[in-house]
């Protein structure tokens, strides 16, 4: 039986959003921008599908563009932003690479966090000025599942860079936060179905009235000019379902699964000399998302430890692979001031809606060996 | 499992090193039929700039293809900081102080063959596999007789030379699969089992290296690069050069000599000073080769040997002499050879009917005895 324990890389796709899927590739497949009944058909699923998300994401409909993933919501926010108003745009050190690299690439600053995993607000004062026009701050960490102080962030954008605009990467939250109220001040903010139980490929950047990022693509005039290409109708529609239930579970499901990460974090500790879980000193863990469990071994290397997981059928990760698959220390762990060789020692245990206790189970018998192993026969 | 596969006991876990290359995929192949439980691994050794080597994106993503078609795993590991600080730290150094290094000598000793056994051995593995060109064979009959590396059935590609590093604890845990076969053999398996790698060319240069931008711009932008006076074995200035850590003892091409029509060959070089010393082909040679880092596979056994001194040089006969330290010897040549460039490795063959098997290896050291000759 395998046991999936990397839901913040992707989630499996929910039932109801699969059966949501599929009438629309095979039935109301009309182009929704189109005049005939088909068109209007697919366009009806649209605009109910903008209704769900708006209100998922404490937006107006007005106010949702449709992408085609996490990825294009950052690019149209951080390049989008900057085309239309020129200066350069600020983040935090730790964000997702949709961010990161857009921000380096447009010749932008990079904001310090501190050892706990959570932006430095004091440096983030420092770095603005007039020039800024941009700021993004994610609301929680993909490896480390850190929730970050968005409200202050704003409150700190709009004293000091009153011009500029704030973007947040939601990606991570949907599942175990109240994005609509903790983004409630954010000009911006970006979503993946496939992080919360739709499929690959869909996300939603909300722009606010007055945001108005420059478009990435023309033609066509979709999503109100701001994203031109027809839109991708049962995706979208199965986010919007994948969306509404994991609104609807989430009382139930936050509790239950932080209890099951509780049991896996406290487990391996207690099984383990030399393990640091990353931003968590003691035992509170109220300031992280409730379904990561993220380690750092002292003396062993990530990919080894995800060799011997994957040999008894656990799924996990360590840091962002990049493109050749080769795994990479964490520049969020190198952030925080992990030393380096720390750092080639983290583990994400990652659950979702439908993680078990025999996968909590089965990464406690598991998990300790493997790395006690690794630490006798080196690796 | 096939049949004709192995009995269940003799059924291993092997992990081959795959580069993206035809050899390594058809080592993996070879190993997948015999019935061997196979996984391969490409190891990401170079974060740098470089358009050639076994680390590339599409190189691993051919290692992949390889792997998929074979219907074996396949994994990444990240080696770059190892890589960086055994390979290519010491190779920039080695330029900074006059040697002249063989990083693909350096890696397997530190990266394929040390830090990747490890790693098999952390893992579970009973076994590595490369896709070298050399065979392993038992020197002599005895039950324990030692393993050692041997020549290549195709002498052209043989690499016999870079593995004259390896243990017999290193040599007992290692597969060469495809060292009886030819490269057209080798060649011709790839595209009988369909593998994307099968028409791929060799990789030649150091993987690290932009072949465009060569090594001035990589040591440049890493060492100070000095300029240097050519001078002749009379001493008088014959030219210069831009950059004596790019120059190499024997070396010929590159040498800006005006119009001497007699080929001259660098001789000696004080990178204090900033002089190169050219010479006549005979003014190479020399009677004694001094050794350190001496290393045997498995007993030392001095006395008359054959010695490889670059990749694909002929061996050459000599007498080996121990030196004050057990890593120290003299190469004590039957005919004078041209002098080994410092750094470089000299890999040790047997004598008579062992003259195919590797038995050591050093590097050459500095401080040739000019004797005349």
């Amino acid at each position: 039986m395998v046991h999936y324990l990397d839901n913040a890389a992707t989630t499996p796709v929910r039932p109801a959003a699969v059966a949501a899927l599929l009438p629309l590739l095979t039935e109301t497949y009309g182009n929704p921008s189109g005049a005939h009944r088909m068109a209007r058909d697919a366009n009806r699923v649209l605009d109910d599908a903008r209704a769900t998300m708006a209100e998922a994401l404490g937006a107006q409909p007005g106010q949702i563009v449709f992408t085609g993933g996490g990825t294009e919501a950052d690019a149209l926010a951080v390049r989008g932003t900057v085309a239309a108003r020129g200066g350069i745009p600020v983040c935090s050190a730790i964000e997702h690479h949709a961010v990161l690299d857009p921000v380096h690439h447009l010749g932008g600053r990079v904001v310090a966090v501190g050892a706990d995993g959570r932006l430095d607000l004091a440096a983030l004062e420092e770095a603005l000025d007039p020039s800024v026009s941009l700021v993004s701050v994610m609301l929680a960490n993909n490896e480390t599942g850190i929730i970050q102080p968005i409200a202050e962030a704003v409150e700190i954008v709009r004293r000091k860079a009153p011009g500029a605009l704030f973007h947040t990467d939601a990606v991570q939250a949907l599942c175990w936060v109240d994005v609509a109220e903790a983004a409630a001040t954010a000009d911006l903010v970006s979503v993946s179905a496939h992080k919360f139980g739709g499929p690959k490929g869909v996300g939603v950047l909300v722009v606010r009235d007055g945001a108005d990022p420059e478009p990435l693509l023309l033609g066509g005039g979709q999503e109100r000019a701001r994203r031109g290409g027809t839109q991708n109708v049962a995706g979208i529609a199965a986010m919007a379902v994948a969306a509404a239930e994991t609104l609807a579970e989430r009382p139930a499901a936050l509790p239950r699964v932080a209890a099951l990460r509780d049991r896996l974090a406290d487990g391996i500790r207690a099984a383990l000399p030399g393990v640091v879980e990353t931003g968590v000193p003691g035992a509170d863990r109220s300031h992280k998302t409730a379904n990561i469990c993220h380690l750092c071994f002292e003396g062993i290397e990530s990919e080894a430890l995800l060799f011997l997981l994957e040999k008894e059928d656990i799924m996990a990760s360590a840091a962002s692979s990049c493109a050749s698959g080769a795994i990479d220390p964490s520049h969020v762990l190198l952030a925080m001031g992990f030393d380096r060789d720390l750092a080639f020692g983290s583990l994400r245990l990652s659950l979702g809606y439908g993680s078990t206790e025999a996968d909590v189970d089965a990464a406690l018998a598991v998990v300790p060996a493997a790395v006690t192993r690794l630490r006798e026969r080196g690796s | 499992m096939t049949s004709g596969g192995p009995a269940a006991d003799n059924r291993r876990r092997v992990l081959v090193a795959m580069s993206g290359g035809v050899d390594s995929s058809v080592a993996a192949a070879l190993l997948a039929e015999r019935g061997h439980e196979v996984v391969g691994v490409t190891m990401k050794l170079w974060g740098g700039e470089s358009d050639s080597g076994c680390c590339s994106v599409s190189d691993v993503d051919d290692a992949r293809r390889a792997a998929q078609a074979l219907g074996i795993d396949h994994h990444v590991f990240n080696f770059a900081d190892d890589f960086q600080r055994h390979v290519v730290d010491p190779y920039v150094e080695d330029h900074r102080a006059g040697r002249t290094p063989n990083p693909c000598v350096a890696c397997n000793r530190h990266i394929k063959f040390d830090k990747l056994f490890r790693r098999a051995d952390a893992l579970g593995f009973d076994l590595v596999a490369t896709g070298h060109h050399a065979r392993l064979v038992a020197d002599g009959s005895a039950v324990d007789a030692p393993v050692r590396v041997a020549r290549a059935a195709d002498g052209a590609k043989d690499q016999s030379y870079v593995l004259h590093m390896l243990s017999q604890g290193q040599l007992r845990r290692l597969v060469l699969p495809i060292g009886g076969l030819t490269k057209a053999e080798v060649r011709a398996r790839a595209a009988d089992l369909g593998l994307v790698t099968a028409a791929k060319p060799d990789s030649q240069d150091v993987c690290f290296i932009h072949s465009g931008t060569g090594r001035q711009v990589f040591l440049g932008s890493r060492i100070p690069l000095a300029p240097a006076r050519l001078v002749d074995t009379a001493g008088r200035e014959v030219g210069r050069v831009a950059s004596v850590e790019l120059v190499t003892i024997g070396q010929r091409r590159g040498l800006d000599l005006g119009g001497d029509a007699e080929r001259r060959y660098v001789v000696d070089i004080d990178r204090a000073a900033g002089v190169v010393t050219v010479g006549r082909q005979h003014e190479l040679l020399v009677s004694h080769q001094p050794l350190d880092d001496v290393a045997w596979s498995h007993e030392p056994e001095p006395g008359p040997l054959w010695f490889q001194c670059s990749a694909h040089g002929q061996p050459r006969a000599g007498r080996l002499e121990a030196g004050d330290a057990p890593a120290q010897a003299t190469i004590v040549w039957d005919e004078p050879q041209p002098r080994v460039a410092p750094g470089q490795s000299v890999a040790f063959y047997g004598t008579g009917h062992r003259s195919d098997l590797v038995v050591g290896g050093a590097l050459a050291a500095a401080g040739h005895r000019l004797t005349a000759l």
